[in-house]
């Protein structure tokens, strides 16, 4: 009897501090690979913004941008656009892929992935456009 | 007894730590990582949600 209550209190115990263990996790975003792709992109967002504005650049449900309609953009620019849409996107492949193996977790990359996915909708200006199930909304 | 239970103790410190940070994707913590990211990418102040629609196109 005395043992089954230890076992019990064992239990219990375990299942509690693991609460808090987690809940005391935290990731790490400023490694030096981190900052540069991030600085990367931020130099980069004043060339996609206004095609985000215009509907010609949309961002997709697996956290990257694709182009959604190309008669957006201004013909001069439409040459630039694919460039610039799979430069973001291999900035944004690599920082999911930084920040899982920054933290000593590789394997979370897709997870990651899919947080930062549902985030850049979340925090989109109205008018962009985002990816739901396959289809194109207008947010 | 009095060292089985500081034994027993020890564990029950040590053994979630090492499974829980191991096993577990911090959803959470991810969260607030892509949260700081993004309002740096796109130059949102920290915290904020979709800004209002740019006021580009004043009331007629």
């Amino acid at each position: 009897m005395k043992k089954l209550i230890a076992v019990f209190s064992l239990l219990a115990a375990t299942l509690l501090s693991s609460n808090w263990v987690s809940a005391a996790a935290d990731l790490d975003v400023n490694t030096p690979a981190i900052t540069a792709i991030k600085n990367s992109m931020q130099a980069r967002h004043n060339q996609l913004s206004p095609h985000y504005n215009s509907g010609a650049v949309g961002l997709t449900a697996d956290g990257l941008v694709a182009v959604r309609d190309a008669t957006a953009v201004p013909l001069k620019d439409r040459g630039g656009i694919n460039s610039l849409v799979a430069a973001e996107n291999s900035d944004r492949n690599a920082l999911y892929k930084e920040i899982a193996a920054g933290n000593g977790h590789p394997e979370w990359a897709g997870e990651i992935r899919s947080t930062f996915a549902g985030r850049w909708v979340d925090k989109a200006q109205s008018g962009w456009y985002y990816q739901n199930s396959g289809a194109w909304v207008k947010k | 007894m009095i060292k089985k239970i500081g034994i027993i103790g020890i564990l029950v410190l040590l053994i979630p730590a090492c499974v829980t940070i191991n096993i577990y994707f911090p959803a959470a913590a991810a969260e607030k990582a892509a949260d700081k990211i993004i309002d740096e990418v796109w130059q949102l102040k920290p915290g904020e949600e979709p800004p209002a629609k740019p006021a580009e196109a004043p009331a007629k």
